[in-house]
């Protein structure tokens, strides 16, 4: 197999993609994987049924910290059908990281946190199994443990890991203290933010097939490659006796990356009876066992001197997780580079709780700490009486105001201005509380929304059939974000076939390794990867026409070229294959890149009531090139719900006593619902990235709910005079600073 | 323990979609489990197994339910339709249809509970059941604000929220402009 490669080392000025006469990149192609997911015959990981499965239900710990001294598993043994009670020292107790091989913490006696895995039943049905886990006595210890990362911020101590220098830990440039001294307005404040849960609506699922010492599983994972090597190095197995395969995957945000406990659980439950074992979590264990958004206290300081600059620029974080995990909550990730000033200082700190594994999700560090950034920045925009787009427009970086280095593209500036034109923020009362349409206090917020850009190695195999159809077959995963058709489309437009004649195959480890499904970064680097195969076998096609590359045009499945005109099936014999490989390089350190966007939003509170409800919304995002509007905007539209529900109802609460999650259920856990979503207006820039890859693309996944909750806060502030900094703002914090009844004027 | 002893099971047939299946099902067994691990239709989907996310919802006899949140023996006499019944990816059901035109769904996992219970929700629309949102009377079309008030039992993480409303809405725009 060829490989073809292609390294950012440089910049790509000139994109195939440009070249393309008719191309579908870019258009609002419906998604091509659309059918069967509308006729629920995609598949999903539990939908699996091997000869003679049988199902396993996990078992935790019901408290939240200590040690497992006894259990007897007698009596649920003696219950019909069931087939073993397994408590292996192999089984996990953390879900593993989003990279590496290295096995996640396991073993069963030790306890952490309330709900862990401690151990798995099966039996020959679920109801069966399901009755005998109630039925396995515990006898345990606890010991005293840490649940209240708030009281406990005095011990908070750096984080050990920079993880993989991405997140930077502590930076400072400049005096800040003397900057805030000297500062003619200063915001100094502490804004909170809860746990989160990323709720994906597929609960975690394993099915597990053991065959001559292989094993293959069928499970819901955003980066089958990273779980396969977490679950070989955790079964003692070589990566090559173990294969996964995710070809549709209900929904990750982040909760889906590492190997998680079920997957560990039906491995081992398959290989001791030598059956297929199917593990599916119930949705209360995917809340109390898989992984959630650390939460945070942050303390903003922000100062501008008279004529609305930025003088000092100050995040402190701290934020909780599991003693021995590296991963933290990079609250300050956008911190960094939103704004300009010269006095600067991000900081995170980590509380070592008994709680739940803190984990990414969706725009880990940005989404909460742009809801802190973005809020403060309001606050100061009033402070100085500034219009806080004015405000922002005023503190417009250049360059990355720590690092000096240029932005790979940056058009903050023309999202904020289109985005007030589209939503009508000129006609915004700056005075809160102002504003009242009958029995509603109506406001409106903004923010600006930033998330990095990232870029990892991926490959991807591309192969001309002998008859003309082209299959792609990559490890990538389609979490909804799109791939399967993106990669369809690309496919069509490089080697000039109808999109019905691409097959796209994703998901399977047995295929070439993709970076996965995260970080905003699945699109762009796969697409890389078969933009980089789709490019040589261009040359192969025109070498077999004996035109110069530069000269062929391919479309409608025939290459022409000055006195050549050759069908497609004429140029590749049996077939044509070339693996792509998209490799990151110097480019991608050299400059700062970064996608951007602002959101703008009407938020109306009920005078009485203190009720809120998101009426209006409009985003504008330059995310580089789109690659599919359809998909693109759902992205975004996902990632602004998101922040709306952070903003407004989202928060996991844990017992102070034991770290329990008390609202681990859906009833409980309020997800935004559809009674909570207004119309949402998207609307992307036309922006190429020539530096950030061969498509000249950016990531769009986490960059809606960058700043997004922000937007509401601030609106909820301009319609009520209640600045909230503890999220989520629910009514209750919001009754005891309502305007009086009679103050607001009508307008309508 | 009697309730874990007893180990009862039960007869059923089961008509889901038109063809009937005779099913010996331990008597524990939810709509759901008898439709995704016996007969294997697993296009509806489990969520949260407790009647909170809508991901189950099929039809029986023409209403929508969470069919989590109902035992299969009691459904011997009933006609069940899941996404299954609807339409076929080479013929898609038009409201099947306009969720794709629309992109009304990103990962999928909620999708076959939305598309059932807007099946349901436009029945009981049609036939003057109330709302919260107060516009009883059936208008000429039915408004965004109902459906997003009639819909809020079904969870969408993915949140396609407003291109589900999208969909719903061109698919009864024109069912109401053909009939
Ligand atoms: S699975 Fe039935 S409502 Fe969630
Ligand atoms: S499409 Fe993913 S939950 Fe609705």
């Amino acid at each position: 197999m060829t490989e073809a490669i292609v390294k950012m080392d440089t910049p790509f000025a000139d994109s195939l993609l440009d070249r393309v006469p008719a191309p579908l990149v870019g258009t609002e192609l419906p998604r091509i994987d659309g059918p069967r997911k509308v006729t629920g015959t995609a598949r999903y990981a539990a939908e699996h049924f091997p000869d003679g499965l049988v199902h396993g239900v996990l078992l935790r710990a019901p408290f939240g910290c200590g040690r497992i001294t006894k259990v007897d598993p007698a009596e649920a043994l003696a219950m019909p059908g069931v087939l073993a009670v397994i408590r292996d020292e192999r089984m996990v107790r953390n879900g593993g990281g989003f990279a590496g091989a290295a096995a996640p913490v396991q073993g069963v006696e030790e306890v952490a946190y309330f709900g862990q895995p401690i151990g798995l039943v099966v039996a020959d049905s679920l109801e069966r199994a399901r009755a005998a886990a109630l039925c396995v006595r515990l006898t345990f210890e606890t010991a005293p443990g840490v649940f209240d990362m708030v009281a406990s911020r005095e011990t908070a101590l750096p984080p050990t890991d920079d993880i993989f220098g991405l997140f930077l830990i502590h930076t400072e440039q400049g005096d800040v203290a003397h900057a805030a001294s000297e500062a003619s307005a200063l915001v100094d404040a502490v804004w909170q933010t809860p746990s989160q849960s990323h709720a994906a609506m597929e609960p975690h699922a394993s099915v597990a097939i053991w065959q001559d010492g292989q094993l293959t599983l069928h499970g819901s994972y955003q980066s089958p490659v990273v779980t396969r090597d977490q679950l070989a190095t955790v079964m003692g197995l070589e990566p090559t006796q173990v294969r996964i395969l995710s070809p549709f995957v209900g929904g990750g945000f982040g909760g889906k990356l590492g190997v998680m406990p079920e997957a560990v659980a039906a491995a081992i439950a398959a290989q001791q009876l030598g059956r297929p074992v199917k593990v599916v979590m119930t949705r209360q264990q995917v809340f109390e066992m898989t992984g959630r958004r650390p939460m945070t206290y942050q303390r903003l300081r922000l100062g501008a001197d008279a004529a609305g600059q930025l003088t000092l620029v100050q995040h402190d974080t701290i934020t909780d997780q599991l003693t021995g995990e590296v991963f933290f909550e990079p609250a300050g990730l956008a911190t960094h580079l939103l704004y300009a000033g010269a006095n600067r200082q991000v900081d995170h700190k980590v509380v070592r709780t008994n709680k739940l594994l803190g984990v990414s999700m969706r725009a880990p560090g940005e989404a909460v700490g742009q809801l802190a950034l973005e809020c403060a920045m309001d606050e100061l925009a009033e402070a100085l009486n500034l219009d806080p787009i004015e405000f922002r427009l005023r503190n417009e970086p250049e360059r990355h105001p720590e690092t000096g280095v240029p932005f790979s593209s940056r058009a903050l500036v023309a999202c904020l201005k289109q985005g007030a034109a589209r939503f009508g923020w000129p006609t915004r009362s700056r005075d809160p509380g102002a504003f009242r349409d009958g029995e509603w206090l109506v406001g409106y917020g903004m923010s600006s929304a930033a998330r990095g850009n990232l870029f990892g190695p991926s490959r991807a195999r591309v192969r001309i059939e002998g008859d003309g159809r082209v299959t792609v077959e990559t490890e990538m995963t389609d979490i909804g974000t799109g791939t399967y058709t993106i990669l369809a489309q690309i496919v069509a437009d490089l080697l000039g076939v109808e999109l019905a004649q691409v097959d796209v195959r994703l998901g399977d480890t047995d295929d070439p390794a993709s970076a996965g499904s995260g970080g905003s970064w699945g699109a762009t680097t796969s697409g890389s990867a078969v933009y980089a195969a789709c490019s040589e076998l261009r040359v192969r096609l025109a070498a077999a026409a004996g035109a110069p590359v530069d000269a062929i045009t391919l479309a409608g499945g025939v290459l022409t070229a000055p006195g050549i005109r050759r069908p497609i099936t004429d140029l590749v014999g049996n077939g044509l294959a070339v693996e792509g490989v998209a490799q990151p390089g110097e480019s991608n350190t050299r400059l700062n890149q970064t996608s951007y966007g602002a959101h703008f939003c009407e938020v109306r509170v009920h005078a009485v009531t203190g009720e809120m409800r998101v009426a209006r919304w409009s985003s504008v995002f330059a995310a580089g090139r789109i690659l599919n509007l359809k998909t693109a905007t759902s992205q975004a539209i996902g990632g602004i719900v998101l922040g709306i529900g952070g903003a407004l109802t989202e928060e996991l609460i844990h017992d102070p006593r034991s770290g329990k999650v008390v609202n681990r259920d859906l009833g409980e856990y309020h997800v935004a619902v559809h009674a909570d979503i207004p119309a949402i207006d998207v609307h992307f820039l036309e922006e190429r990235d020539s530096v950030a890859n061969p498509l000249l693309a950016k990531g769009v996944g986490e960059l809606g709910v960058c700043g997004a909750g922000a937007a509401v806060a601030n609106a909820v502030y301009n319609a009520t005079g209640v600045r909230v900094r503890e999220f989520p703002i629910t009514l209750d914090k919001l009754l005891h600073g309502l305007p009086p009844l009679t103050s607001a004027t009508s307008r309508t | 323990m009697p309730w874990i002893e007893a180990n009862a099971n039960v007869a059923v047939t089961l008509t889901v979609n038109g063809v009937s299946h005779r099913l010996e099902l331990d008597a524990r067994v939810t709509l759901l489990d008898a439709l995704r691990e016996h007969l294997r239709l697993t296009g509806t989907k489990k969520g949260c197994d407790h009647g909170q996310c809508g991901a189950c919802t099929v039809l029986v006899n023409g209403r929508r339910i969470n069919s989590c949140l109902s035992l299969a023996a009691m459904h011997g006499a009933d006609n069940i339709t899941t996404i299954e019944g609807l339409g076929t990816t080479d013929a898609l059901h038009p409201l099947q249809a306009a969720f794709v035109a629309a992109d009304g769904l990103q990962c999928g996992y909620c999708t076959a509970g939305q598309i059932c219970s807007a099946m349901g929700m436009l029945e009981e629309w049609r036939a003057g059941w109330p709302s919260h949102v107060g516009e009883h009377a059936p208008a000429e079309a039915i408004t965004a604000a109902e459906i997003r008030e009639r819909m809020s039992g079904n969870l969408c993480r993915c949140a396609a929220y407003p291109r589900i409303v999208e969909a719903i809405q061109r698919y009864a725009g024109d069912e109401g402009a053909s009939t």
